[in-house]
């Protein structure tokens, strides 16, 4: 790795080659060839799956110019198709080490140790592969955005995510010869929700069909992205951990399109309630006869992306994530900040599973349970957004409370895979479920009424009607700063 | 930030506002000094740690990050905890008028993003005189008559720089050089709210454009679309203008005669140097310190107030005007002369008495900075020690938008 060139050190980004970077990349001809090779793909891709109908918009764009904190965030209008992707690591730690697992104290890692080649790979594939995924779940969303503020936000999103897939395609080409080099072009192959080559992870095929769902992914299935980046930020692979350091920083803003919007969502239906006079939030027809979402609605809506983001975490126990873990490749969130041995050859976790046909607690070996562990934590750091959201309700007085539904509710993978539970937590007969499912989870009549609520509102500082504006602009701009300059779409 | 050092009773204390903050925790792993800290409800900040250094500002994907009160007690961490929504700013009347160099929030982080060049926490120079900050607010603004408004830049040419002269009749409103004042254009923003306070700095020495005539002039560039600076540049003689101000209590000229002030500037950025210039020119002409200026503009044109200059006296003033645009010559900015006069730069670097101050365009921010590094490297000495210790003894300040 050549970390250790000055341009690394000092955090500067170099934009003298065609990829901006910080990896002193005009020094690694091979690596640069090879990104200068996937590069046309790469543009190719964006501009046949990334947002539609809008590359030649002017968008109020962040870009990062160097990664220490008063450079990374710059604002200024950009066309998507050219936006500078680059790729930006962390700054090294000469010092670091391998902070857990069997190689626990040794120094970090700066080149691939040849035993975990494959399962590093794997790793990286599946992180990378999520990326893209979610660029053309969101293509058509521009078209019904509420607001310009939103649409400037989704287009961020979407760059952004656009970039953390450079980032993990630069580790495959650098670290990974042939083989990284094809899974990297596989990136740029596979289509969200795509029959014959569809993206690797489940909640990566479903459609983003309103913009209620896009707030709901950025909070429930871009949080499980934070928690893998973070759990990766602690690997022992030194250039892995740095990259997805960086990638947090990022990933943050996802976080915030995602519980604002879902919060604004909210805020503006007790609004609207308290004005009509409606104090019972089940009246949906009235509600919905108001031009906004609902409450309970809204509820379905976060117990399906809040189930599906749960799949994403895998089998409860799981010999891969011990494996991943004891090798020293990925972590468990925030890992140094835990006290513990941070080798768990001897420790047990609690982990919820089936037991004669009852949901209980086991203690598993917390090896084994890397993925429970995680999966807690990130339900944990859930509750906090919705307990926000619920905040605005009590504000409005409103007598409603939204709840994160059972971890055995609506699961396709791991222990509750086979069984029906209620949001509660109740196990249910298949005849049980089909008859309150569309009391759980967003009917077609509710995904209908969502769409018809879709429309677009792009004066600037002004927003559509089921939706607040927010409290304040992105870099402090005014409320009817014009975030997209859409005429040039 | 525009950190005072606690001052009589009265501090700055940095807060987040826990109704925009999404817990993404950037902030905590970006402070260098452990200063941010939280629990399952909130992100808070130590008021004992924060150095106001301001790296936590740009990484927050919220805004959330960026609110400051002026306080008597201090909130503790656990009061921060608790909170679902900021507190207000208490009314704190007259008394807290000097500690800071502003109290609204939007005031703050106008004038914190342009001195953040300067990179770190910042020191007016120590013969400064203490300015008053403050005086009127959205809640209560001054009422200024336009007194004058006349183009300073030639007809035809694309920048449209105006020089307007406010005057505020039988209201205190005293100023430093080197300040800013507030105006806030009226009507709504198509949201319904309130125009946002634009900020300009001004041109006119503190006892007024004209000696004691308790008036100020600014110097605004009409800026296409822009709401604030066309209702400025639109301005008739005879009509009333609302104010708020005056703001800024670091970037201030030094009253020692011995100081060298190094000004460097293009476009508007002039301003300030402008009253420095008055002031030196009004109250001690024969100072033994010298002033340099450094100013860049595409044509002679285009240069604010180009044909005033050419009558300050050299002994005064040593300007260079410097231009990028003038057909057939060779494209020359303001960083390029600095390196063709380095032995001056050099020596005046050295010189404890030497102030140096840097207002414009944030795009100018970087190049004047590598300039004044190589007219170090070339003479043996370290920008990157030197700069620090100019910043924290008052002597090198920035003012960039």
């Amino acid at each position: 790795m050549s970390g250790s060139s000055a341009s690394a050190v000092l955090g500067a980004v170099d934009y003298s080659t065609k990829i901006p970077n910080n990896v002193n990349l005009v020094s690694d001809a091979r690596v640069l060839k090879a990104l200068e090779q996937w590069h046309p793909g790469y543009i190719d891709w964006w501009m046949t799956m990334g947002p539609e109908g809008f590359q030649a918009s002017e968008v109020y764009l962040r870009t990062a110019v160097s990664i220490d904190p008063k450079g990374w965030a710059k604002f200024d209008y950009v066309k998507m198709p050219e936006y500078r992707w680059g790729i930006l690591l962390a700054p090294q730690d000469e010092n670091r080490l391998v902070n857990f697992g069997a190689h626990k104290g040794e120094k970090a890692w700066q080149d691939v140790p040849g035993e975990y080649r494959a399962m590093l790979r794997r790793l990286i594939v599946i992180q990378g592969d999520t990326e893209p995924a979610s660029v053309e779940q969101q293509r058509f969303l521009g078209a019904t955005a509420p607001s310009l503020y939103d649409m400037r936000n989704l287009f961020q999103v979407n760059v952004e995510e656009g970039r953390h897939l450079w980032a993990m395609v630069y580790l495959l080409h650098k670290y990974f010869g042939k083989d990284g080099r094809e899974e990297a072009d596989g990136l740029l192959q596979r289509r969200s929700g795509d029959a014959d080559k569809p993206r690797m992870l489940g909640a990566f095929n479903e459609e983003t069909p309103d913009w209620l769902s896009f707030f709901m992914f950025t909070y429930f299935t871009d949080r499980d992205g934070k928690m893998q980046l973070e759990s990766l930020a602690q690997s022992g692979f030194d250039p892995l951990s740095r990259t997805c350091r960086f990638m947090l920083t990022e990933e943050a803003h996802h976080m915030f399109v995602g519980e604002t919007g879902v919060g604004r969502t909210i805020e503006r239906t007790c609004e609207a309630m308290k004005a009509a006079g409606i104090e019972d939030p089940y009246a949906i027809p009235r509600v919905r006869a108001l031009g906004v979402i609902d409450l309970p609605t809204i509820q379905k809506k976060a117990n399906l992306h809040y189930s599906l983001s749960l799949d994403l975490f895998g089998s409860e126990v799981s010999t891969n994530a011990a494996n991943f873990y004891n090798a020293g490749l990925k972590g468990r969130f925030m890992e140094t900040k835990i006290e513990d041995d941070h080798v768990l050859t001897s420790a047990n976790y609690p982990v919820l599973k089936l037991v004669d046909g009852q949901i209980r607690s086991v203690d598993e070996p917390a090896l084994t349970a890397i993925n429970m562990r995680l999966r807690d934590d990130y339900s944990k750091d859930c509750q906090g957004g919705v307990n926000r959201w619920n905040t605005i309700i009590q504000k409005a007085g409103i007598k409603f409370e939204l709840t994160l539904p059972s971890v055995a509710f609506n699961r396709h993978i791991g222990e509750f895979k086979d069984i029906h539970a209620s949001p509660d937590g109740k196990l249910l007969t298949d005849e049980q479920w089909i008859k309150n499912r569309d009391s759980w989870l967003p009917s077609k009549a509710d995904g209908d009424f969502i769409a018809s609520l879709m429309k677009p509102s792009w004066e600037p500082g002004k927003y559509a009607n089921w939706i607040a504006a927010p409290k304040v602009g992105i870099d402090h701009k005014a409320g009817d700063f014009e975030y997209v300059r859409v005429h040039g779409a | 930030m525009t950190a005072q050092p606690a001052q009589g009773e009265f501090r700055k204390q940095h807060l987040i506002d826990p109704e925009i903050c999404i817990r993404c925790n950037t902030c905590e792993a970006t402070c260098p000094v452990n200063a941010i800290t939280h629990d399952a409800n909130n992100y808070v900040v130590d008021v004992e740690k924060c150095n106001f250094c301001l790296d936590c500002i740009a990484p927050c994907p919220t805004g959330s990050i960026d609110n400051w009160r002026v306080i008597k007690e201090a909130y503790s961490l656990e009061e921060q905890l608790s909170w679902t929504e900021l507190p207000k700013q208490e009314e704190l009347g007259d008394a807290a008028i000097d500690t800071v160099q502003a109290v609204d929030d939007d005031v703050v982080r106008m004038l914190d993003g342009a001195h953040a060049g300067a990179g770190g926490k910042l020191v007016p120079p120590a013969s400064a005189s203490k300015p008053a900050v403050n005086l009127y607010r959205r809640d209560k603004m001054a009422v200024a008559t336009v007194q004058g408004n006349f183009r300073i830049t030639a007809p035809g040419t694309e920048s449209d720089i105006h020089h307007i002269v406010l005057g505020f009749g039988e209201q205190v409103f005293p100023v430093l050089e080197g300040q800013s004042i507030g105006i806030v254009p009226p009507g709504t923003r198509s949201d319904g709210k309130p125009h946002d306070i634009r900020l300009y700095s001004i041109a006119s020495a503190r006892d007024g454009e004209k000696r004691n005539a308790n008036n100020v002039s600014l110097t605004i560039k009409r800026v296409k679309d822009g709401i604030g600076s066309n209702y400025m540049c639109d301005l008739k003689v005879g009509e009333k203008v609302e104010v708020t101000g005056p703001f800024g209590a670091t970037f201030l000229m030094p009253n020692d005669a011995n100081a060298n002030i190094v000004m460097i500037c293009t476009g508007t950025g002039s301003a300030p140097f402008r009253a420095f210039t008055e002031r030196r020119r009004r109250a001690m002409a024969n100072a033994p310190g010298r002033m340099i200026m450094f100013f860049g503009a595409r044509t002679p044109q285009e240069l604010p107030y180009f044909g005033p200059l050419q009558k300050v006296p050299r002994t005064l003033l040593e300007s260079h005007l410097v231009f990028s645009r003038i057909p057939g010559a060779d494209k020359e900015y303001v960083q390029d002369r600095i390196r063709t006069e380095s032995k001056t730069i050099a020596a005046l670097l050295t010189d404890l008495n030497t102030h140096v101050y840097i207002c414009g365009l944030k795009g100018m921010e970087a190049g004047v900075e590598e300039a004044l590094a190589d007219v170090c490297r070339k003479h043996g000495q370290d920008w990157a020690a030197l700069k620090p210790t100019m910043r924290s003894s008052g002597r090198y300040h920035v003012e960039t938008y």
